[in-house]
Order: C-alpha cells, then structure tokens, then sequence
C-alpha cells in the first residue's frame, strides 16, 4: 500500500475512460479544419494524430515526452475538430486531459516556464484584486504617455524579439473596470422577468469593461434583474485549458460561492471562452462530494449572452444608431464550443441599418486561443494574418466579435496590416442600439 | 532489410531534413489509416515534393532493400496505406498543385497529392465538373483515389473515379517515370497501361501526376428524400427505379442504425423511426430533372414510402448529402470499434442481400448499421464492436465471411470502391478465383520484382 501511495503517479491519459479515446475512429474528416494541420500536413499537427499520440501513451506504447508534450501545446484548442467529428469525440476532454498529463510529468520544466506559469496561472489569475492593481499600472502605462515615450525612442528596439512582439500587444486598459461601470445589484426599469447573474471576467474586466457595462444595459432592457459581484475570480478557462485542472476546480467553486443559484434564472457571460469553460462545471467538479449538485445546476444555467437573449426572444431595437457595415468573427469557443452560431448573427440582423456581410472563414480560428499568441507566437502570427486578410476583402468598417481574446488578437491584427477597422462585441452594438432609442 | 540508420542516411541525401521523420511521436500518427483496427509502425515518413524525389527514392528501396508504401491523407478504408514491415512511408500530401485547368480541353493536371475538393471546386470555378465525389473527399487526395479507384455518390451515372483518368504520371517500382495516356479523347496505341494503374493499391507504381478529364457541369439538380417503414421497401425501390430505366445521379440509402447516428451528429431533422430512407439526386437538363424527379416520387410512393420530401433549396440539398456523407463516421458513436464492409451485388439482388445482412447479424448477435450506394449495389454495413472483446470480435469476422459468401453466390463482390488491401486479403481468391489471382501476381512480379511497393497488399 505505501509503496503504491508514494509511487510515481500514473499518467492521467491511463486512467480516463479508455472509451473515450476509442471514440476517433481516425477516418481523418478532422484534417481540413484544423489550423495547424492545414498549415504543416503533417499528421502529427492534427487532431487524429493528437489522439493517437495520446492513445499511444494510454496502450503504454508511449511515454509523455517532451515531444508529446510540445505537441498538444501546438495544438490551439479552438475545437473546429469536433464540429467536424460525427463520430462525436469529447476532444475538449482529451486534450485538456493531455496538457494536465504534460504538466504532472515535468517534461517541459523549466525555471522561465515554471516562474511564468506560476506568477501569471497560479498568481495572477487566481487572485481578482492583484489582477484588478496589474490592470491599473497597465492603464497607467498608455494614460501617462509612458508607453508614447517607450515607443517614441524606440526602447523597445532594445528587448529580445519576442518581448517586442509583446510589448506591441501591450492592451490598453480601461479606465474603469467593471465594478466601476456596474452596481452589485441594478434593477430593470419596467417590470422584472428575470433575475440573472453577471461575470465580468477578468481580461474582460480590465481591457473591455464597456462590454460588461453593455451587456447589463440590454439585459436591463429585456426586463431581467442583474447580479453582478463586485469582485469575481477568473472561470479557471486559462487554468483547465493549460494542464492546472486542480487551480481550475479551486476557481470553479469559487465562482459558485459568488452566485446564489437558487433564486437567479440564469448566469450569464459575454465572452466564449469563459462560456465554453463554465459549462463545463458539472464535468469539471462531478467528482466533489459538496459542490457537484451545484456545479450540475450552475451548469444548466449558465447561459451565454447571444443564447440567452434569443432564448427570451430580445426586444428588436426600433431606431438605428445610424447605416453600418458589420462582418462577424465566430470565437472558436463560440461555434465550436457551445456550438453558438445562429443567435450573434440574429442579434446583429436586429439592429435597425446594420447591414451583415459574411465573413470568409468565419469558424477559422484568428490565433489568440486563450495565451496561445503568447505561447506560439509564430503560428498565431499566420492565423492573425489569414484573418485579417478574409476582414479586409469584406471591407466592412466594423468586425463584430464576442471574445476577449479575439477581440484583442484582431484589434493589434488590424493594428499591425493598418486595416481601418473597429472590433466591437455584438452587445455593444445592441446596446447602442437600445442608447439611440433612448436619445430619440 | 538494412538498419534503420542506413535507410535515414540513404533518405537524407534525397530529401531535406524537415522532410523526413524518425521520431516516435511523428511516426505514430502514420501508423495507420482510416481502416480500423489495424496498425504498424513504419520506420520513418518522408514527404516528397517533386517526382524526382520520389524516383531517387524508390531507386534507393531498390540498392538497399526496403520497402516503401505510398499516403495521401490516410483515409483508405480497407488498410491500403497502412505501413508494411519495415518500411519507408511516402507522404504526397504535399505535392498538392493544380498544375493545368485545360477549358479547351475540358481536363484538368494536378499532382497526386491533391486533395479531390480542390480538384472538384477547380473545374466548378470555370463551370465544369469532377462528378467522383468518395465520402472522404474534403480531405482525400486524387493520387488515393486513383489507387484505390474510389466511388462515390454519383457512381450510379457518373461512374468512378477509372472513368476520369485520361493520363498518369508514375513512378515505376524501378525508379524510372513514365507518363501513360494523354488528351486524346480515342488512344488505342498498345496495352491501355493507365487503366493497369488505377485501382492498383500502390503495388505497381507511385502515382504523381494526374490528368483529368472533366464534363459540363448539369444545369439543375434535384434532391429528393423517401421514408420507408419497411427496409425491403426501400430495396425493392431501387431495384424498380432501375428497371424503369431511370439512372439517377445519386440513389443513396441508409438504415434506421445509421439514420439515428447521423440525425445526433447534424441534428437536422431526419425521421429516427423510420426503417430506412432513400436520397436521390437527378441532374441534368431542368425539364429532364422534373419528369425524372417526378417518376422516382411516384415508384417511391407505389412501393410504400410513407413521405417523399423534395429539397427546396441547395443549402437543403447539401445538408442532406453531406448527412450522406457523415453516415459511416457517426456510426462510431454507437461502439468503439466499427467494422465497415463494401459487399456490392447486382441491384436486381439487392433485397435478397438486405435481408441476408439482417439475418446475419441477428444470428451472431451483432449489432450493424448499414448504409450505402444502393444504386451501384454497393452497401456498407458496418458492425459496431470492440476491438478489445476477442470474443465478439471473432463472431464479427464469421458474420463478415457469411456476407461475403452470400454476395459472391449472388454474383456480386467482396469489395465496390474500398480497394482489397489489409482488409479484404483473405477473401480475394474466394471472390476471383484461382487463375485470375495467378495473372495479378505475375503482372505484380513483372513490375516489381523486388517487391518494394506496398508488400503484403491485395495479395
């Protein structure tokens, strides 16, 4: 029995359900949508070859190695493999099963890596107020005119390339984050339907806290009663989705603990990726004695805000905020991972002279993909590229998207190709929308 | 067979190094295709771009001894591309250029590796059209079809994919390259060596150049979807609709199995009680598509459809082809392991048939989903097993010996459009025949005969 407790512990891979890996039956329908493969052709960059890796490891064929390790880094998690999967494998599950075998198997350490993920995951992200001071001296930063006089003498000449790229991708923080914007407690003016909760995210919250004031402003518009805390941990989307499954429970019931489910119809959330991840509560706490009821029933409510607002059939805006030309980017997390496609189009056609043109390769992922611009710099180089090249051939003035990652990943795209053009959340638009209404 | 070290040295001097791999983590994931079950590791992959490359390789199989075996994207289905012993993986992948779009001509070049959607969406561009359409053809390259001669939806009228090819480039098992065919629509100068060639299974030469012949693209096209009660309804409406000299482009069917599968996959609405469903697609001239759509309703109904459905538009359309084409794919939610046939027969046995593959599963207790071209005769039914459950496993391949038995007493095949394979080897003399085995395997010898390409395939 000691010897079994103390002894190594086995990989992750060999203990998840061996069904779950048997699901690819490798026909290969995957390929054509998978960023990396399309750009390598080579299998190993693809999701059927992914999963046989990971399958090699669970047949104890394989050991994680640092190649193996590498490779499900490579890997976006933008999850277009399983819109095209009939065969309906749970890849979401595997890979994340994979970088958190990559991470208990040390392969990668290494003491940049490890002090990088443990300020950044594990400090950063885990404590809302730190977070909340970092945003501030980010804000700092561009307010002073620091940032003008960096760039100005060209100080960043003098960082290794890839801080440079960084320092390029610096986001602007706003002025006032959420809690600023938004009361705990804000009341619709007319009579309450529902009651929801609000998350305001963490880059949300800092970089895009108008969304958040946005999105409260049309729930309060479609009668429903908004909760929103002041302070608010981060989902844990960052933490599960790079191999820290353990820091990502911690946040999840701490989340819980900040709603109280039984009296709010829905928790709502603006940006995919977060979404994708919240849903997922119910699987991701299941194995916790007190808190899986819950995490069952916070997993039903949780709603995105596309989803939820054409779930209670919105009110359509009457006065135009004036004529536009309105393209919508898909966030991987939204069309492949809550499977959201119908709904931001719906809203945006809503919008009295807004005017929808399509956007080639919508579902293509634009490299953000959680840390992953940061993390791979090069292949979301490319993919920031190809998208910004698909917006400028619609030429439409205004990118509508519903992620803060893309958000920001577009935003210095378009920086970078001197593309004239805004990203704005769909929500943004409907609530200016709602605004002009008011105005006339 | 020369150590692994001296074939690397031997490729390195042909290949750049980011073009071979030898690590186990690059090769694991070639080392198998889209057949299930089977597997082996090969020693190392190489990616060629040029038919040059390709030659100096298979010279260098030939000095040192080792065998090679040709991949596009590995979604063969009956283990065609699955390595052999030993053996040195070619990937083509990446010689993937439309060469030539001959409008004067009507034909198309493009290398091997290819991938058919871009070959089809190339001729659609200028308004002509590549009809063969495999199942896997967002992701298959020509150069696999040509081996494979691969199928489709559309055979039925359009035939496969033998019926295109106007020229090949190959790579002999020698190293030499020799081009057979040309765009000469009429050619009877020798042996048609080009037909030799396809459906070859990577045994008498590397494919790496094709030349394709393509057609006016149909001015319309209609969809139609029939819902059966009865699975020897929609059997014997097929083979009703044939004999009324109708040929539609497409005359698909799949089974309640598969109809629930795909309906948890595409959510779009198929009948889930329904026993089984036909989809057929007429083209051509819009008032011969009418008169045609119109007759197939009506055999439909007189054979007791319960609903004949017409698609009112072309998104319509494609979803329901591209439901079609999900079928054997989504069939894996049902079990870990799907085991998938390719028995054809002539469509005038096709009930017989139907009915023999209930019965077969129902006596080793198997569960199967079956689909297929029912126009060509050609079906798909698919156990769905465990690869871990020896036992069941082995009632599976009874049951599949029974059905193959039962398709060559009918004067039917062993395979339609998968290719023979890993897969099918066993049961290729029982399907042939003694003496026409023996003339394949001399025309085999002649070619290659240090047995380099592909060993252990077909035979």
């Amino acid at each position: 029995m000691n010897a079994q407790r103390f002894a190594k512990p086995a990989s992750l891979l060999r203990e998840l359900d061996y069904a779950v890996l048997q699901q690819c039956m490798h026909c290969g329908l995957c390929l054509p949508t998978c960023p990396t493969y399309d750009d390598t052709k080579v299998e190993r960059n693809s999701p059927r070859g992914r999963i046989a890796l990971m399958r090699a490891i669970a047949d104890g064929k394989l050991e994680v190695s640092e190649a193996f390790a590498d490779e499900m880094y490579y890997c976006l998690g933008c999850l277009a493999c399983e819109t095209a999967c009939p065969a309906g494998v749970d890849y979401t599950q595997l890979f994340e099963t994979a970088r958190a075998d990559a991470e208990k198997s040390g392969v990668l350490k290494s003491p940049k890596r490890d002090a990088i993920r443990l300020t950044i995951l594990r400090g950063l992200f885990t404590r809302p107020r730190l977070l909340r001071f970092v945003g501030r001296l980010l804000w700092l930063y561009r307010a002073s005119g620091a940032q003008f006089v960096f760039r100005a003498l060209h100080l960043n000449r003098l960082l290794p390339y890839r801080f440079r790229e960084l320092e390029r991708m610096t986001p602007r923080a706003e002025a006032k984050f959420s809690h600023q914007l938004i009361r705990p407690v804000e009341r619709p003016a007319g009579a309450i339907k529902y009651k929801v909760g609000l998350l305001t995210g963490c880059v949300q919250d800092i970089v895009l806290s108008q969304v958040n004031r946005d999105t409260a402003e049309v729930l309060l518009a479609n009668g429903c009663e908004v909760f929103t805390p002041a302070v608010q941990y981060c989902c844990g989307s960052l933490h599960a989705h790079n191999g820290e499954v353990e820091t990502a429970r911690e946040l999840a019931r701490k989340q819980l603990d900040a709603f109280d489910l039984n009296t709010l119809d829905a928790i709502i959330t603006n940006a995919a990726g977060c979404g994708s991840h919240l849903k997922h509560y119910d699987h991701l706490l299941a194995d916790d004695p007190v808190y899986a009821g819950r995490a069952k029933v916070w997993s039903a409510k949780l709603k995105d805000i596309h989803e939820w607002l054409c779930e209670i059939d919105f009110r359509k805006p009457v006065s135009s905020p004036g004529e536009q030309t309105v393209t919508y980017h898909e966030a991987c997390h939204l069309c492949h991972g809550q499977k959201i496609t119908k709904q931001p189009r719906e809203i945006l056609r809503a919008i009295p002279g807004l005017k929808l043109v399509e956007l080639t390769e919508s579902t293509w992922c634009c490299g953000s993909a959680g840390i992953y611009n940061i993390t791979q710099p090069e292949m979301a180089a490319k993919l920031q590229e190809r998208k910004i090249r698909h917006i400028a051939a619609t030429a439409a003035p205004v990118v509508a998207t519903a992620n803060p990652g893309c958000h920001l990943q577009l935003e210095s795209g378009a920086q970078k190709f001197s593309l004239d053009a805004s990203i704005r959340h769909p929500v943004s638009l409907l609530a200016e929308a709602y605004r002009q209404e008011m105005r006339a | 067979m020369p150590a692994p070290a001296e074939i690397f040295q031997t490729l390195s001097g042909i290949f750049p190094s980011d073009a071979i791999l030898s690590a186990p983590e690059d090769l694991i994931p070639y080392s198998f295709d889209g057949t299930a079950v089977l597997q082996q590791m090969p020693v190392g992959v190489v990616f060629a771009r040029t038919t040059e490359q390709v030659a100096e390789l298979v010279k260098a199989a030939n000095a040192k001894n080792f065998p090679i075996v040709t991949r596009g994207s590995g979604t063969g289905l009956s283990g065609g591309s699955v390595p052999s012993e030993g053996c040195i993986v070619l990937c083509l992948s990446q010689m993937n250029r439309i060469l030539e779009v001959d409008t004067k001509n009507l034909t198309l070049t493009a290398e091997a590796g290819t991938v058919t959607l871009a070959i089809a969406e190339a001729a659609d561009k200028v308004g002509l059209f590549y009809p063969p359409d495999p199942g896997s053809m967002k992701i298959s390259t020509i150069g696999g079809n040509v081996a494979e001669n691969s199928g489709g939806l559309r055979g039925l009228k359009y035939g496969v994919t033998r019926d295109y090819i106007m020229g090949l480039e190959i790579v002999l098992p020698s190293g030499e390259v020799i081009f057979t065919g040309n765009k000469c629509v009429k050619d009877v100068a020798g042996y048609s060596l080009r037909d030799l060639f396809i459906g070859s299974e990577g045994t008498l030469g590397i494919i790496t150049k094709v030349l394709i012949a393509l057609i006016p693209k149909p001015a319309a096209r209609k969809t139609l979807l029939a819902t059966f009660d009865r699975m020897e309804d929609a059997a014997n409406t097929v083979s009703a609709i044939i004999e009324a000299k109708i040929i539609p482009c497409t005359l698909e069917f799949l089974d309640r199995v598969t109809i629930n599968c795909v309906e948890d996959y595409m959510n779009m609405g198929l009948p889930r009680e329904a026993a089984a469903i036909l989809l057929m697609e007429s083209d051509g001239h819009p008032v011969a598509v009418e008169e045609e759509a119109a007759r197939m309703a009506e055999i439909c109904s007189s054979f007791g459809a319960r609903e004949v459905k017409v698609a009112q538009t072309e998104a319509e359309a494609l979803l329901l082809a591209t439901a079609r084409r999900a079928a054997f794919s989504s069939l894996a939610r049902l079990a870990p392991t799907t085991i998938l046939e390719d028995a054809t027969v002539p469509r005038s046995e096709l009930a017989k048939m139907v009915a023999r593959i209930q019965h077969v599963a129902e006596k080793y207790q198997l569960k199967v989903g079956t689909f297929g071209h029912m126009g060509d005769g050609n079906l798909h039914p698919t156990f769905l097993t465990n690869e871990k459950n020896t036992e069941e496993m082995h009632r599976v391949e009874e049951a599949m010996v029974e059905i193959f038995d039962y398709a060559i007493e009918l004067g039917g095949t062993i395979t339609g459009e998968h290719g023979v394979g890993l897969a099918k080897k066993a049961f290729l003399k029982k399907a042939i025949g003694d003496l026409n085995l023996e003339v394949m395997k001399q025309i085999r010898k002649s070619f290659d005969p240090n047995g380099v390409l592909n060993p252990g395939k077909i035979f």
